[in-house]
């Protein structure tokens, strides 16, 4: 590696970690000095004690919450790809969908959600479709261009090597639509997360959603900040669960990153 | 220019080479129009042809114009012509991958007009899947037509010392040099076992030593496994340096003069250890220029 060109790697993970307990602490003093009063403001302090003492109601609520996600997100996946596949191979369905794809992710999820517990009920159904409605569009969108990317050579080449429609597209255009796609299941995994709590904070039994609209109504905010804490958590889990996903599905990317 | 008037060129440009070992007769040329049929019995047809070639990019504007171009059994030529001047037409054309507005394909004889999957092709970008390692890049055609990867691994693993790639079976196409990635992309054409190959400016992306490495060992490989091919380019010194003969394609299509072949040019191939710096080379060139005009 180049002098100079890359900061350490304790460097790159000391720094961001010294800027949020330093924020923190700022956090702390402010609320000690009463500078903020503390009902309005809980103090880090607080909020890990809240945390703990919560903790297996936490959890219970994050079990439902997760499982929508999951649910929602694998449906959203598999769906996106069969969107993406077909906008693909038929030029007539990309000419037909692909304005209709944009415009739906134009409409606020918080929109429609009430109106999704309105049809669907309390229950999970409702939460688990708001997720597949956020996670089937970037998923979509980064199969279709990661097919795209392939060099048109390559597959004039493959058909004089008399390759079928299927082995072009297992061989050439599947691992070409790989980073792209994971680049769009890693922000899909973080929409789902996010739509299965709102979906549930308008409406629903169980869920970490319905867990912050409970302690918002008791004034509990060291609890609802406990509930932010668990929120962001699970996001980068799922994350790092896809950065591992792709670790082990692309081989190649990490021969390429030892070349750099 | 007339056809009779282009015979001529040929004439006056085949030189005569008795003393180059490559210098092969090269039947047909005299008399393009003689089909397979008409060839006596144990003469063996021409390993490509293609006969009065006329093709368009949008079935309207004719890009080249009645192009004869015949590859002998175990030679290797040369189609040289200036940017845009409707190489890659005729290369698509060749390859089946589009079909002529008219004149047809024959290899060995055979009409294969428009047929893809015929010939091996290559091209001057490797066009390596960056999602396969090497052994698997180069088994590409074998396990497209069927065979089993350990079957195809088998059969590609013992000629990687010969392609320059010991080494290299288990390495992704990133790890590899563009010289390297050239030649795995040459193994893998030689792997589509078709016996004839077809060739897109195949080593002018590289830096100019290991081209001149890289052109030689081609050479060398070529005679050796006794492929018939056929190098498209636009690079005066790739065409002679690699080729016995050489197509001159001429013509602006975009200006409206569809490209023809000028003339034929035979390279006294003497075997030496700096050919690109002989007279004969050369003068080869000087005679290409010429024509290219």
């Amino acid at each position: 590696m180049a002098a100079g060109s890359a900061p350490s790697r304790a460097r790159r993970v000391l720094t961001p970690l010294a800027t949020i307990v330093a924020l923190l602490l700022i956090w702390q003093a402010v609320v000690d000095l009463g500078l903020v009063p503390n009902f309005l403001l809980p103090t880090p302090v607080q909020v890990v004690q809240s945390l703990v003492e919560d903790a297996p109601l936490l959890a219970s609520h994050l079990v439902t919450t997760l499982g929508e996600a999951a649910a929602g997100l694998a449906a959203g996946v598999a769906l996106g790809f069969v969107f993406a596949v077909l906008m693909d191979r038929f030029e007539g369905f990309y000419l037909a969908f692909e304005p209709l794809m944009t415009i739906s992710q134009t409409i606020p999820t918080v929109a429609i959600a009430p109106l999704l517990v309105l049809w669907l009920g309390y229950g999970a159904l409702p939460k688990v479709v708001l997720v597949i409605i956020s996670t089937f569009f970037p998923i979509t969108v980064s199969l279709v261009s990661g097919f795209r990317s392939v060099d048109p050579d390559a597959i004039d080449l493959m058909r004089t090597m008399n390759a079928s429609r299927w082995q072009i597209f297992w061989y050439a255009k599947l691992p070409a639509a790989a980073e792209q796609f994971f680049s769009g299941l890693k922000i899909s995994a973080t929409y789902a997360i996010v739509g299965a709590v709102i979906a549930e904070w308008l409406g629903g039994n169980a869920g970490l959603g319905v867990y912050m609209t409970r302690v918002r109504k008791s004034f509990s905010y060291d609890r609802m900040f406990a509930a932010i804490i668990v929120i962001s958590a699970l996001s980068l889990g799922l994350m790092k669960l896809v950065e591992l996903a792709q670790r082990v599905l692309m081989p190649w990317k990490r021969a390429e990153g030892k070349q750099k | 220019m007339t056809e009779a008037g282009e015979k001529n060129v040929v004439g006056e440009t085949e030189r005569s080479a008795a003393s180059s070992a490559a210098a092969r007769p090269v039947r047909g040329e005299d008399c393009p129009s003689a089909g397979p049929s008409r060839l006596p019995d144990g003469v063996r047809p021409p390993a490509l042809e293609a006969r009065d070639l006329t093709l368009s990019w949008d079935g309207a504007h004719v890009v080249v114009a009645d192009a004869d171009v015949t590859v002998a059994p175990g030679e290797v030529c040369c189609l040289v012509g200036r940017s845009g001047c409707g190489k890659t037409t005729i290369l698509h054309a060749l390859a089946g991958l589009t079909t002529p507005m008219a004149g047809r394909v024959l290899l060995h004889g055979e009409d294969v007009t428009g047929r893809p999957g015929r010939v091996s092709y290559m091209l001057q970008k490797d066009l390596l899947l960056p999602s396969r390692r090497i052994i698997d890049n180069v088994c590409l055609p074998l396990v497209l037509a069927g065979m089993r990867r350990a079957d195809a691994r088998a059969k590609a693993e013992p000629l990687f010392e010969r392609f320059g790639l010991a080494g290299c079976e288990r390495k992704w196409p990133s790890e590899l040099s563009g010289g390297m990635r050239q030649r795995a992309a040459f193994l893998r054409t030689y792997l589509m076992g078709a016996d004839v190959t077809l060739l897109d400016e195949p080593f002018s992306a590289l830096d100019a030593l290991t081209r001149t490495d890289v052109r030689r060992w081609f050479v060398d490989v070529a005679a050796e496994l006794g492929l018939s091919a056929l190098v498209i380019t636009h690079d005066v010194d790739e065409a002679v340096s690699m080729a016995s003969r050489i197509y001159v394609l001429a013509g602006a299509p975009a200006a409206g003069e569809p490209s023809h072949v000028a003339g034929i040019v035979t390279v006294d191939r003497i075997a030496s250890e700096s050919f690109e710096l002989t007279d004969e080379y050369l003068a080869a060139k000087r005679e290409v220029m010429a024509l290219l005009g």
